[in-house]
């Protein structure tokens, strides 16, 4: 606890305790609210207090006098879908914090090394194959972290993988699994195969089910807990691997545990939401906007921000028009201008 | 007495060729080194053999009388500090936090700096005199400011010798000179400094070793004024140079300075 006191207090100078705490506070209430927010929103009504009353019961002996209709509605249709918009957000964000650390670049996001076009290519290769839910997720989230090994493995070179030789290795494999996607999309069966693996591609929350949660929660959990457990680290690392080894930091092994603990948290939101783009690119420049550049309340910010922001994006998926738009269109949509305000914002650089 | 460092014969070269080779040298506590020589000798690539970045392709580089390669990167960092010429900073930075950074070494894997970590941050930030800069971000102060705080957070790594690449190379007249009284400065408190330069003036004035790397060998090792002769230097950079002692009567002291000859 005291270790934890002083690395509040001492988290980010430029800022200050206070207003780090402050901003923290903030996020956290802002995320509880759009949680309980969410819960209401959809074509069935429920009203406000049978949530609280349904929820309660839980936890509390309580009378229910509500339909079981209602129970499916909450607990197996928006509380899953809630659930996995958060930790999908959260781990897209905090993925995309630890690259651009690693990559001393904040201009790179989560599917830099490939991982979600070999991702995507091992999805719509089960979804011709096979048919099955669980195969798409077992085959996305292998190939995602098979094209991810691939391009490490290619920018190997003297025992280290220099930055540059990963980003353009990362390039290569994505160009090749986008080619591998357009292959299979062109074999597909127009009538029902592609449009299948075009909507997954587009990526979507709306077949969202606790069991999906239930197989993502783990390797998520293990990937973020590992990037937290790195964040200083990567501090170093974002020095440069020269100075990070000067500095008695064994720079390639951080850079691995960094590259797979993100890519394990990628892939698994990847397999369950499909192809979801920009938001671990923005996320941790809102989260340096917010609190500053220090990855150990980076990191941590950038979570929080993440599950606020793709859990929004979700509701106004399922919200704002009749059938469902595909995530990857409205972040897309939201992402790219925001991204242009913030390049001109910062004039082209970040320096 | 056991010199800090020794150079055995060291060679380096990338593939086939040999950039040097053959070099011996033997730096003790409180000396320090000054490495002279044209663009491309290798006084980078040297710098990087001694602290092992590098893989040497011949001979041996001994730390303590034990040789280097048997030493771990993050052992290696507690006993030699390295203030890089080219750097890069992508992220704002508090200027504590980098020199912060240089606590990396004495940290367990998975721990961050504690309040003392922070006391000797502080305390380095204070001895190269930019205490004040502390809570600013890193990438909104000067050039010579940076390179103080590099410097700092070297002094906060609590090494025992430091290595420098070109310290004083795009500051200006002042900041070189703060660079160069700190590193004397640091070589009184015992810290051994091996510093590359283009200014053989700095050799002279601050350097109780000069060596000039010439060819892939060192073509002359010694004391400051020994080295930089007017021959030295015309093999070195290939040009003629004068040597003017000039008699400073104010402060009693005569100074030698080197001038290019047309």
């Amino acid at each position: 606890m005291k270790q934890m006191e002083t690395t509040v207090t001492r988290i980010y100078d430029t800022l200050g305790v206070k207003k780090t705490r402050q901003r923290l506070f903030i996020l956290v209430i802002l995320l509880l609210l759009l949680v309980w927010v969410s819960f209401f929103l959809g074509r069935y009504s429920i009203s406000p207090t049978t949530i609280v009353k349904a929820i309660a019961s839980r936890f509390l002996p309580l009378d229910i006098n509500w339909s079981p209709t209602v129970e499916t509605v909450i607990f197996q249709i928006r509380l899953p879908r809630i659930l996995l918009a958060l930790i999908v957000g959260a781990g897209l964000s905090i993925s995309g914090a630890g690259f651009q650390g690693v990559f001393q670049n904040p201009l790179v996001g989560p599917s830099i090394l490939g991982v979600s076009s070999s991702a995507g290519f091992g999805a719509a290769f089960a979804i011709l194959m096979f048919n099955s839910p669980f195969l798409i997720q077992v085959f996305a989230l292998a190939f995602g972290i098979l094209g991810v090994i691939i391009a490490y493995t290619i920018s190997r070179v003297y025992q280290t993988a220099p930055i540059l030789m990963l980003v353009l290795s990362g390039i290569v494999v994505s160009a090749f699994f986008s080619a591998l996607i357009s292959v299979t999309k062109f074999v597909a069966d127009p009538y029902d195969k592609l449009p299948e693996i075009t909507f997954w591609l587009m990526g979507s929350l709306g077949a969202a089910s606790l069991e999906d949660l239930l197989m993502v929660f783990p390797p998520m959990l293990i990937g973020i807990t590992g990037l937290l457990l790195v964040s200083w680290k990567i501090n170093i690392l974002s020095m440069g691997d020269k100075e990070a080894r000067a500095l008695g930091v064994n720079a390639e092994f951080i850079k691995i545990i960094v590259i797979a603990c993100a890519t394990m948290v990628t892939a698994s939101a990847v397999c369950v939401s499909g192809i979801i783009g920009w938001v671990g690119l923005i996320i941790p420049h809102i989260g340096r906007m917010i609190v500053g550049p220090d990855h150990r309340i980076l990191l941590p910010v950038s979570l929080l921000l993440g599950a606020i922001f793709l859990l929004l994006i979700d509701d106004l998926a399922r919200t704002i028009a009749a059938a469902e738009i595909p995530l990857g269109i409205l972040t897309a949509l939201i992402g790219a201008p925001f991204f242009i305000y913030l390049i001109r914002r910062t004039k082209g650089g970040w320096k | 007495m056991q010199p800090k460092i020794r150079l055995e014969n060291i060679a380096f070269g990338y593939d086939e060729q040999d950039l040097f080779s053959g070099l011996n040298l033997e730096l003790f506590d409180g000396e320090v080194v000054c490495v002279l020589g044209a663009n491309g000798c290798g006084k980078t690539t040297l710098l990087q053999c001694l602290n092992g970045s590098l893989k040497l392709t011949r001979g041996s580089v001994c730390l303590d009388g034990k040789l280097l390669s048997t030493f771990s990167v993050k052992e290696v960092a507690r006993k030699m500090g390295f203030v890089f010429q080219e750097h890069n900073a992508p992220f704002p930075y508090s200027v504590l936090e980098v020199v912060r950074m240089g606590r990396a070494p004495h940290l367990g894997f998975f721990s961050t700096p504690s309040e003392e970590d922070n006391e000797i941050a502080e305390y380095a930030l204070e001895m190269v005199g930019k205490l004040h800069l502390k809570d600013k971000p890193y990438t909104q102060i000067s050039g010579g400011e940076r390179q103080l705080v590099l410097i700092a957070r070297t002094i906060a790594q609590e090494p025992e010798v430091i290595l420098l690449d070109e310290p004083t190379s795009h500051l200006d007249f002042k900041n070189q000179t703060l660079v160069m009284r700190i590193i004397t400065k640091l070589a009184r408190r015992g810290f051994s400094i091996v510093m590359s330069s283009h200014w053989p003036d700095h050799a002279l004035q601050y350097a109780s070793k000069v060596v000039i790397m010439n060819n892939g060998e060192f073509s002359a090792v010694g004391p400051p004024g020994d080295v930089i002769t007017e021959e030295n230097l015309k093999l070195a950079y290939n040009m003629d140079v004068n040597i003017l002692s000039v008699n400073d009567s104010k402060r009693k002291r005569t100074m030698k300075f080197c001038v290019p000859v047309d």
